[in-house]
């Protein structure tokens, strides 16, 4: 091979690599994104929340209860509108009523939203940062400043 | 009295690290020769300046100085002495103190045994260092100073986050930081290379130990914040592609690959202008790392503070190191003269593949971070990037690198043979072929791509050791002479197969944990059994402890094989009383390289049940030996003689072809 030659192959297979790369960044990015929705957001337009979900918003005070068999449900609030979460895990240890949480999952065609993880904060000051925004806008949450200092 | 000698010495470090940036790079533009070799006295100066600094504030520490504001906060005279210590780096002044401290190490180091470096050389590299400790010296002082008194001072501290007041804490900062600021002596040489428009092998003999140290280091570091993530959330995950993991996670891929070019510029003179980039991009993504995780934009148990002028500081700092370098770069790159050729299958080749992956696949991860952000400014729409990303673009793009691997090693300089190299293979291919099939085979409706997992461990961990086995010309040699042919190979060799070894071990234990875990979510009162992976699991009682500052409720569970009880496994849910903090203790069982993992729920309201969590974890340890085995084979390079004894001055012969070549 001439100098040109070596030259061109490990170009073009960079440029390949690469091509192949933000092929599946692409396909990625458009399957596999999550949508932070409130749950007056997710109520508002349930068809177009088909997918995957973040839910967030405040846990309803009294809402929370132990299912039949296993599992707990509770309801996610924010200003105008409740959604029924049902979870077959293990809550976090400072998931509490009337405070901010965020579920992942999907919408269920009855209404209600099956959760396969449910995130609370880590610390006892902390509040989800996307919940508190939201809840902000709507006038609905004016907590401290959203702050994870310890 | 003390705390005001802390502070004014991290004064005093603030204005050496000024001196140590001017006065060397004016010695070498001046070409005084008192100047330069004032630098590594200045560098030895700001060292002891900050450990000082940092001395007074862990002694505030110790002994709970309530009238410091950081203590307070973050700090309770009831807490064990090893928490007391290590709080000091749980909070966001404290950790930013660490980092300056271990990045003034690294420049004292050079200073220290940098006296075979050109002096020009290592003036410009402790002068680079000094900037950098200027930038982060003066942000801790004017946003985040750790000495802030607090009149009256409280009774009581407010305590440390529970769930940091843990040993896998205690070390995961420190390992990490050693790890992201190393990468700052590579940034300091490439930059001094490109000030001073020179560059040959040398430079990367130079640089290549101290990016294995700082990669030995941040590999350390990130599989022990994997494993404390692991037991400590109780979530029984040992990844999650937080942003904040993504945030140590690049800078160790991009390190990878600089150790790699850094091979390829020490040995062909090749691959320069790309080696010196890689080096300034390794710490430009620590520096990315410190303001996503130091700045608030991301919320996570690492985001201490949320205080907008501390990000707006770190992005200014960022942007001015990553930008100036890169211009820098863009300017003066051309200068720097091209090497070797090669055919594109060659050791070379192979190497250039590991670089291209391995940043490609940066760039992917970089993009599932930040594109949230991105979107957020731009659109205001909320999005969170989480693992099936990661495993739609990280994953399918190293399947052709982990393949490649046992390859590379086998592949002579400049041109290679491959289908020599397959030869030497096939029995590594076979083994792998094997395990693979065995897999489909026991563990019946196993999914196709998990015993391709397999093999591709296998594959790795068998192929790594290609090299050794041919080099000690067994079986044919005999044991005796084989062994003699081993302990006189260049430990560089060892470092290769064990490091690569390392990454299949690694390999097997993600793919059988994410393939062939079991999971059970299920309501239990004391006397309950239940039935996991072969092993029966009863639930005997709970029992409320006290601790030094929680209480416990930890509850006694027996694992049985065949009806003999082989172990007991305490999960426990603790209060921390200072913060009325609940935290989750699981309860762990290794058998083999597997374990039991417990973790406790709620109990049920108005029964004796508890929501329980259990899982069979499948070789799980595997996914943290194997970055140990990286981490010894990290080692055994760094024991080659050729990086121990230094660089030495080239040959009059190796001189001259040198000369030519420029």
């Amino acid at each position: 091979m001439t100098r040109k030659q070596k030259r061109t192959t490990v170009i073009f297979g960079a440029l390949a690599m690469l091509g192949l790369a933000v092929a599946l960044v692409l396909t990625a990015l458009s399957d596999q994104v999550t949508f932070f929705r409130t749950p007056t957001e997710l109520l508002a337009a349930p068809q177009e929340n088909s997918g995957r979900i973040r839910l967030g918003g405040l846990v309803e005070t009294g809402s929370v209860k132990n299912a039949e068999t296993s599992g707990v449900e509770f309801a996610i609030e924010d200003a105008n509108e409740r959604v029924l979460v049902r979870y077959a895990g293990i809550l976090p240890d400072l998931f509490r009523e009337g405070q901010g949480v965020i579920a992942e999952g999907t919408l269920q065609t009855d209404g209600s939203f099956l959760a396969d993880t449910v995130l609370a904060k880590h610390d006892e000051t902390y509040m989800p940062k996307e919940v508190a925004d939201r809840l902000k806008e709507q006038g609905y949450w004016q907590g401290e400043e959203v702050s994870a200092t310890q | 009295m003390i705390v005001e000698l802390g502070h004014y010495s991290l004064v005093l470090a603030l204005i050496l690290a000024i001196l140590q940036t001017v006065v060397p790079f004016v010695g070498v533009k001046t070409g005084d020769d008192r100047q330069v070799a004032m630098a590594p006295n200045l560098a030895f100066a700001v060292f002891a300046a900050l450990a000082f600094s940092f001395t007074v504030l862990t002694w505030a520490y110790v002994t709970s100085d309530f009238s410091l504001l950081n203590v307070v906060e973050n700090s309770h005279s009831q807490k064990p002495m090893l928490y007391k210590i290590t709080g000091v780096w749980g909070n966001h002044e404290g950790s930013m103190m660490l980092w300056v401290l271990i990045l003034a190490l690294f420049g004292a180091l050079v200073a220290l045994f940098g006296s075979n470096l050109p002096p020009s050389l290592r003036a410009m590299v402790i002068s680079v260092q000094g900037l950098i400790a200027t930038a982060f010296t003066g942000f801790i002082l004017f946003t985040s100073n750790p000495f802030e008194r607090l009149s009256p001072a409280p009774f009581e501290g407010n305590d440390l986050n529970p769930i940091l007041q843990d040993v896998g804490l205690a070390i995961h900062p420190p390992l990490l930081y050693l790890g992201y600021v190393g990468f700052s002596i590579c940034f300091s040489f490439a930059i001094a290379a490109l000030i001073e428009g020179r560059i040959d092998a040398a430079w990367a003999r130079w640089v290549r130990p101290w990016t294995l140290a700082a990669w030995i280091f941040l590999t350390a570091g990130i599989a022990m914040g994997s494993y404390w993530a692991y037991y400590e959330l109780g979530w029984g995950g040992w990844w999650f592609w937080d942003p904040v993991e993504n945030a140590s996670f690049m800078p160790w891929l991009a390190g990878t690959a600089l150790l790699h070019s850094a091979l390829v510029m020490e040995k062909r003179e090749a691959l320069k202008v790309w080696t010196v980039l890689l080096a300034i991009l390794a710490f430009s993504l620590s520096l990315l790392g410190t303001f996503l995780v130091r700045s608030g934009v991301l919320t996570s148990v690492h985001a201490f503070a949320t205080d907008p002028t501390r990000g707006v500081v770190i992005l200014g700092i960022l942007v001015f190191f990553i930008g100036g370098a890169l211009i820098l770069f863009a300017l003066r790159s051309s200068s720097l003269s091209n090497g070797g050729m090669f055919h594109p299958i060659s050791r070379e080749g192979g190497l250039v593949l590991n670089n291209l992956v391995l940043t490609t696949a940066t760039a992917t991860v970089f993009v599932g971070t930040l594109y949230p952000l991105a979107v957020e400014a731009v659109t205001g729409e909320k999005i969170s990037v989480g693992a099936p990303y990661f495993d739609a673009t990280f994953v399918p793009l190293m399947v052709p690198l982990l393949l490649a691997v046992p390859f590379g090693p086998l592949l002579a300089w400049k041109r290679g043979d491959i289908y020599g190299a397959a030869q030497r293979l096939y029995v590594f291919a076979g083994i792998a072929l094997v395990a693979g099939l065995v897999t489909l085979w026991f563990a019946t409706g196993a999914p196709v791509l998990a015993a391709f997992g397999i093999a591709i461990g296998f594959w790795l961990l068998f192929g790594s050791f290609a090299e050794v086995w041919q080099k000690s010309g067994l079986p044919k040699a005999g044991l005796s002479k084989a062994a003699a042919r081993l302990s006189g190979m260049p430990r560089s060799v060892w470092g290769t197969a064990f490091a690569h070894a390392g990454l299949g071990v690694a390999v097997l234990g993600i793919v059988s944990v994410s393939a062939f875990q079991q999971e059970r979510v299920l309501r239990m009162s004391p006397g309950d059994s239940t039935e996991l992976a072969g092993y029966v699991i009863s639930f005997d009682n709970v029992e409320a402890r006290e601790g030094p500052n929680f209480t416990e409720d930890v509850a006694t569970f027996v694992v049985y094989r065949d009806s003999d009880p082989i172990a007991t496994i305490a999960p426990a849910k603790r209060l921390y009383t200072a913060r009325g903090m609940p935290t989750t203790e699981a309860g762990i069982h290794t058998t083999g390289f597997s374990q039991v993992y417990v973790a406790l729920g709620d109990p049920v309201e108005g029964t004796d049940q508890i929501v329980v969590r259990l899982w069979w974890k499948p070789q799980v340890t595997l996914i943290w030996l194997g970055p140990v085995l990286m981490m010894i084979g990290g080692l055994f390079s760094l024991s080659d003689r050729r990086l121990r004894i230094g660089a030495p001055t080239p040959s009059a012969k190796r001189r001259e072809t040198l000369a030519a070549a420029e």
